[in-house]
């Protein structure tokens, strides 16, 4: 793309980095914001450099949050007993959305892939193993993605885990409610009829 | 139940800018010189079946020089529906590969709905080049039958390299963490064990068939033995994977495996490679072929279509004739050909019932149909 101005470039090129954003969407952006008060970009970049600053992760099970301990982590009314491990935020984010979780979390941070360089220590497997001794700790739900290295790193958490008394679980995987049987997947339909449960 | 593909469309696709063909659901006929484009249009057939080069597995080397991007796209009919399949690639993006226009989440669901079966002179590779080349025919094989299987052999690839990968990081830090190669080592078990049966119970179906059309071509009775050779064939291969773990770390890779395979090509207990005649050899690559197309024909109810490339040229007069009595015969469905010499193939197929359609190909164009 052709700019007339170096400066729409250089902003242009540094919102383009963003996910999801490419070259145009990112011009209309920096015009949008060319078009705003000059306070509308301040509060923009103040609240950005802020978030970046001051962010902090939760020492306990790593949840982005702003203070030492996430909020979660705080509440007192949150079930002790369980901790659900997942990849990121995001998906605490999803299982808070859902109101069924009432227990703790931990954020692994990613899955283990040794062709992308990621190892168990790349991700937060020590600090949950440190939780687990003097807590009151009795179930961990594996809530990692049903893919080859979400399988894996579960394979690894459960011998890791193994020298604790604690009950280990996995989320259940089947066919999606609301969805109908014969467009499901092979693989997925296989499984949800070998792991089928009681009717209740 | 009857298969054919009813028309193709190449958008620069190898020497093709733009070419549209309509066929015939019997015998199709690609004729012109070398390097007139014949056998890319077989190829571009193999793409719709296969979704990739029978020649090329870099789909990026198959587009037109000086282009982004090629699409090949077709029709199938059986007997009584119609199918559409695209197959776009473009630099730099993933492959896109469609079913009647929706994109398939996974390419490897297709392999097996349109089945095809390609004979080509470069078949000889399957007995003089290592193991690799007899894994791949018999597992693209297999696929076209049994596609869970072609899933299991993906995933396994995926965790064996990932496990090779790990080793040779263990190595570079001179650290081994025995809990994470375990987690590599459970799912490569599981998944080895199911390809080493379905390999085993393939070759016990495969092994008949392909004697039964050796006999015929050969003419000779002489017994021939596919041996299916494999690291998981001993009592309680586990055990022999976990204390060979040493070896591996060493080694950097994981030397035990249904990735070392081999299915060694005899004829009466002798290697076909050392010791088979040049006409044995040709006689046993015919019949591993059409083993292929009578077991995915068996097991698919469905005529494979068969691509023959350059065969008259390759096969002698015995061979040659042996198949096209078959031909004669109405063994197969549709066929597609390719020849240099226009006289000869039109010679060869006049003597033979049913539609035929010839296409006189130069420079990527049609001349006359």
């Amino acid at each position: 793309m052709v700019f007339s101005s170096k400066l729409i470039e250089e902003a242009v090129n540094e919102i383009a980095k963003l996910p999801g954003i490419g070259q145009k969407t990112a011009l209309r952006l920096v015009l949008h914001l060319l078009k705003q008060d000059e306070n509308f970009t301040t509060s923009l970049t103040d609240s950005l450099l802020k978030l970046r600053r001051d962010i902090q992760y939760c020492r306990h099970c790593h949840y982005i949050s702003d203070e030492p301990e996430c909020n979660i982590c705080q509440n007192k009314s949150r079930d002790r007993s369980l901790i659900c491990v997942v990849e990121s935020s995001q998906d605490v984010i999803a299982i808070e959305n859902t109101n069924q979780y009432r227990g703790l979390y931990h954020i692994l941070g990613g899955v283990i892939s040794p062709m992308e360089g990621v190892s168990p220590a790349d991700l937060n497997i020590e600090s949950l193993l440190n939780r687990l001794p003097e807590s009151e700790v009795k179930e961990i739900i594996l809530a990692l993605s049903p893919t080859m290295e979400g399988d894996t790193t579960a394979f690894y958490l459960t011998k890791r885990l193994k020298t604790f008394a604690i009950k280990i679980t996995s989320i259940a995987r089947g066919i999606p409610i609301g969805s109908e049987l014969e467009y499901a997947d092979e693989i997925t339909l296989g499984r949800s009829i070998l792991t089928r449960t009681n009717y209740e | 139940m009857v298969l054919y593909l009813k028309d193709l469309n190449l958008y620069n696709f190898k020497n093709y800018e733009d070419l549209k063909l309509e066929f015939s659901a019997g015998i199709n006929c690609f004729l012109g010189d070398n390097g007139s484009g014949k056998t890319n249009l077989l190829d571009a057939v193999f793409y719709l079946s296969m979704s990739k080069s029978y020649f090329n597995s870099i789909d990026n080397q198959n587009i037109r020089h000086g282009e982004e991007m090629f699409v090949v796209q077709g029709n199938f009919e059986t007997a009584d529906k119609k199918h559409h399949v695209l197959c776009g690639v473009q630099t730099g993006q993933k492959k896109t590969f469609k079913l009647d226009k929706k994109i398939y989440e996974r390419i490897s669901d297709h392999i097996g709905k349109f089945p095809v079966v390609m004979i080509a002179p470069n078949d000889i590779a399957l007995i003089y080049e290592g193991s690799e080349e007899r894994r791949k025919f018999f597992d693209s094989l297999i696929s076209q039958i049994d596609n869970p299987y072609l899933l299991d052999l993906m995933q396994y690839n995926h965790y064996l390299k990932q496990r090779n990968t790990l080793l040779k990081q263990f190595a570079e830090h001179n650290r081994i963490d025995r809990d994470l190669l375990a987690a590599y080592d459970e799912p490569i078990l599981r998944l080895g064990a199911k390809i080493f049966a379905r390999r085993q119970t393939f070759m016990l179906e495969f092994q008949p068939i392909f004697q039964g059309h050796y006999e015929t071509i050969s003419q000779y009775k002489e017994q021939t033995q596919l041996v299916y050779d494999s690291d998981c064939a001993v009592a309680e291969f586990s055990e022999v994977f976990r204390q060979n773990t040493n070896k591996d770390l060493a080694l950097q890779r994981t030397t035990l495996g249904v990735h070392r395979d081999d299915f060694e090509f005899k004829i009466d207990n002798y290697s076909l490679k050392k010791f088979g005649s040049q006409g044995q050899q040709k006689s046993f690559l015919i019949a591993l072929k059409l083993a292929h197309f009578e077991i995915v024909r068996q097991n698919k109810n469905l005529k494979p279509i068969l691509l023959l490339d350059d065969i008259f040229d390759k096969l002698d007069e015995k061979r040659m004739s042996c198949l096209m009595q078959m031909v004669a015969d109405h063994t197969f469905g549709q066929i597609f050909v390719t020849d240099a010499r226009p006289e000869r193939t039109q010679q060869i197929f006049a003597q033979i019932e049913g539609d035929k359609k010839f296409f006189n190909l130069q420079n990527g164009q049609i001349r006359n149909e």
